[in-house]
């Protein structure tokens, strides 16, 4: 018999008896998850509010992705909890104190909040789609099917006049402008589920939350603009094996995907600059400062955790994509490259809070090391080891093609 | 009339009267009320561990591992002790084996064999919960699962536990684990079940050289109560404002 | 068709209503805040009850000394007056129906958690009616390795056989 997180765990000098690495991958993939959420939405909402018009297609193919990230997102902490089933409890029994549980609310506010901007925006292709079929007689079964479905999802709304339409437009614009500090406040939790930690010297910063935001909006634009172009090389490939008159031409994808891609990448390189000003100042503060827990820090961050953190994260994952999306005419292959640096990056800053926050012990006279199980031999190695983390990786992926089903993301272009 | 009038005014005195009475009643009933009278009454658990006794048996840390029923071979334990040599480099070597459940029968902090005359001083510091009156892992938990008892004791609701893990991190002692069988938080709660029937926790019961003492706080009398009070003890981890209610005697500032 | 604007709202507050009924259901009925406030009371309240039943397993000298009187009272005259029966005999639970017999520990290693000699173990021993005593400390390699020291050394009164 073992107790959870003494298989991934080894001890070096001076540990307390009942420490171990308790918070392990999955808790590093709730953070990246919920922060794409974020910068997802925060993108999306850069159009919709402060009419930023080069990003419409990226806004629209944002609050979709947004919307299927949001499912992924709470995945990783049920996958951690001993007992999944009673994460329900968070909601019964709240207590408001833990951040743990504001979260529950926020992120519940937050989904409502997208799913309504969501509805408003697609209400128009709902009873489009449900409206003939409602008149249809004897619909087939699969028609039954479609009919409820979209009839659901009108709400029993069926009025598209202009007028109507009108309202919708502005009810997105509200919703969008409530959204932005929702989504901050959302993952500015998330932040402060580790800023809040006294007993933590690696994670006590009030400046934990605001990092947390400004790398969610990195690592969420990232994601969409690398989603993006993926979806855009699909339709070009498509467009090349059945071409039709009416079709746009690949060059205008071409045009418009390349256009969209530098537009974002602007918003991007500035987030990116808050994002590493407030990591470089947490670092610089406290080794300025120096408190009694410095010692164990400093051999933390400059000794074992070095690569971690000054290769992978820093190198590889700030310099080298600032660098890239800096030189002039940005190539879509160079912004891949870039693009998937930049979510290295950012993965590898919250595993240095996560796991780094862990290497040490509450001795600060002795180490952890964290060794990721790789191969499972039983439910809780997979889950809380590279497996359960891919599939939490992939399953937005696959929520998104799902919705794109129901939601016609990129339709406005296939019109054009 | 004025019989009529008379006998009004005093069916109305007798209704308020009975109200009011009648409230006043529910109102000194209400839980708060009596919570409040019976904190009066006084009763806060508190614990005073002489490191300058303990020899670092281990005795209660088996004790307590068979009362609790914390599996023996796992390496967690609601109480441990610690060993700290300091040698005259300046040298550090502090240790807990199996948190001393076999206790220290060889001269090996870390490892490593240290001559007599190469050390500066040595102890053993017994650890366990320090029942905070601030207890940060009973602020984070999200769904109420810990608690506090008004008699100061942090307690854990196994069936309303979701193991989230975050009571764990915010324990700034190392005090709670995962129970290895029922997969929630577990944590050292001064053997309730004993205290709660005038026995003294398994620990300490099972030590031999009075290094562990619980008391009553608020009783001025009480024995674990004077020392507090007349001696000069010290907390661990102070900085972290947790106000913990276990009181050292003989703290050394290496002590982690 | 006039308030379509509102329909994802009450969607909703249909759902946190979905919440409240089934936390109306699923909710112990004496969960609510406790004698620390919401920050540190807020729990099931007979969960303290569930904790106070909980097994009792060393009942100390206390209990062993009505049946065995005279060994009880050897120990409480020897130097070992302290040292409680269930540190070697271990618990004793609901002895003598369950476990009939207690299975006594009697290795070399128990007794040297005390008796081993270590540079820092304090040598003073201050715990008995009697006045303070010195521990006794033996190196364990070279005072008769090998051997259990129950062989020679009587327990119960501290002494040799």
């Amino acid at each position: 018999m073992e107790v959870h997180g003494e298989i991934w765990t080894l001890k070096e000098l001076f540990v307390y008896p009942n420490e171990y690495i308790y918070w392990s991958i999955q808790i590093v993939m709730y953070p990246f998850m919920t922060g794409l959420v974020a910068g997802a939405f925060v993108l999306s909402s850069l159009y919709h509010v402060f009419g930023i018009k080069e990003l419409k297609d990226m806004a629209k193919f944002a609050l979709v992705f947004s919307f299927a990230l949001l499912f992924a997102a709470p995945m990783p902490i049920v996958l951690h909890l001993q007992y999944p089933f009673r994460g329900i409890n968070v909601f019964l029994t709240p207590h408001f104190t833990s951040a743990i549980a504001a979260f529950g609310v926020v992120f519940f506010a937050y989904g409502a909040i997208v799913a309504s901007e969501i509805w408003f925006f697609y209400r128009k292709h709902f009873v489009e789609v449900a409206l003939p079929l409602k008149e249809k007689r004897d619909k087939t079964l699969l028609e039954w099917i479609r009919f409820i479905i979209f009839h659901t999802l009108t709400l029993g709304a069926y009025d598209i006049s202009e007028e109507s339409l009108k309202k919708d437009e502005k009810a997105i614009k509200i919703l969008a402008g409530i959204g932005i500090p929702v989504a901050c406040f959302l993952h500015g939790y998330a932040g402060f589920i580790f800023g809040s930690v006294k007993a933590n010297a690696l994670w006590m910063t009030p400046l934990m939350p605001v990092i947390f935001i400004m790398s969610a909006v990195v690592s969420g634009i990232a994601l969409c603009m690398l989603t993006y172009i993926v979806v855009m090389e699909i339709r070009k490939v498509r467009l090349r094996s059945r071409r039709r008159p009416w079709m746009v031409s690949i060059e205008e994808v071409k045009g418009v995907e390349i256009s969209v891609i530098r537009m974002t990448a602007k918003y991007l390189l500035v987030f990116m600059i808050f994002a590493i000003t407030l990591e470089l100042l947490d670092l610089i503060f406290r080794g300025y400062t120096a408190v009694k827990h410095w010692d164990i820090l400093r051999t933390v961050i400059y000794g074992r955790d070095f690569t971690q953190i000054f290769i992978l994260q820093y190198t590889f994952g700030n310099l080298l994509p600032f660098i890239l999306f800096l030189l002039p005419r940005l190539s879509i292959r160079r912004a891949i490259t870039g693009l998937l640096l930049v979510l290295m990056g950012v993965f590898m800053m919250r595993w240095n809070v996560v796991i780094g926050g862990q290497a040490f012990s509450l001795t600060l006279s002795g180490y952890m090391d964290y060794i990721l199980p790789i191969v499972p031999h039983n439910w809780e190695t997979f889950k809380e080891g590279i497996g359960g983390a891919l599939g939490i990786l992939i399953m937005p992926f696959v929520l998104f093609w799902i919705f794109s089903k129901i939601f016609p993301v990129f339709s406005s272009e296939e019109s054009h | 009339m004025n019989q009529s009038r008379r006998e009004f005014l005093k069916t109305g005195f007798k209704t308020i009267l009975a109200t009011g009475f009648s409230i006043g009643v529910f109102e000194t009933l209400r839980p708060e009320v009596l919570a409040a009278l019976k904190k009066e009454e006084g009763l806060r658990w508190a614990f005073v561990v002489d490191t300058t006794k303990c020899i670092g048996c281990g005795m209660c840390v088996k004790a307590c591992k068979l009362e609790n029923e914390i599996p023996y071979d796992v390496n967690v334990t609601r109480t441990w002790v610690e060993r700290y040599v300091m040698t005259k480099d300046g040298r550090i070597y502090a240790d807990s084996p199996k948190g001393a459940r076999d206790g220290f029968i060889k001269n090996d902090p870390m490892g490593v064999t240290v001559k007599k005359e190469d050390i500066d001083k040595g102890f053993f510091v017994p650890k366990l919960c320090n029942q905070c009156e601030n207890p940060p892992c009973v602020q984070v938990c999200p769904v109420g699962a810990t608690y506090q008892t008004a008699d100061g004791i942090v307690l854990v609701d196994r069936t309303w536990c979701i193991g989230c893990g975050y009571c764990i991190m915010a324990c700034p002692y190392g005090v709670r684990f995962f129970h290895p069988v029922y997969r929630v938080a577990e944590k050292c709660n001064f053997c309730y079940h004993r205290i709660k029937k005038d026995m003294k926790p398994a620990c300490v019961d099972a030590c031999s050289f009075g290094a562990r003492l619980i008391g009553n706080i608020r009783d001025p009398w009480d024995s674990v109560s004077r020392i507090i009070k007349t001696e000069r003890t010290a907390v661990l981890k102070e900085e972290f404002g947790t106000k913990p209610h276990v009181f050292y005697l003989g703290l050394d500032s290496i002590v982690r | 068709m006039k308030g379509h604007v509102f329909r994802p709202l009450w969607v909703t507050l249909g759902l946190v209503g979905l919440i409240f009924i089934a936390r109306y259901f699923i909710v112990p009925p004496d969960f609510g805040i406790g004698e620390r406030g919401y920050m540190y009371g807020w729990y099931r309240k007979g969960n303290e009850e569930e904790w106070k039943a909980f097994k009792i397993k060393h009942n100390t000298m206390q209990y062993c000394k009505d049946c065995h009187p005279d060994q009880s009272k050897k120990i409480k005259a020897s130097k070992h007056a302290k040292v409680q029966c269930e540190n070697c005999h271990g618990p004793s639970v609901d002895h003598p129906e369950k476990p009939q017999k207690l299975n006594i520990n009697r290795d070399r290693e128990l007794c040297l958690r005390c008796h081993a000699y270590l540079p820092y173990r304090p040598a003073r021993y201050a715990e008995l009616p009697t006045g303070a005593i010195t521990l006794k400390m033996q190196e364990p390699d070279q005072h008769n390795p090998g051997i259990e020291c129950v062989t020679c050394h009587s327990v119960h009164d501290a002494s040799f056989k």
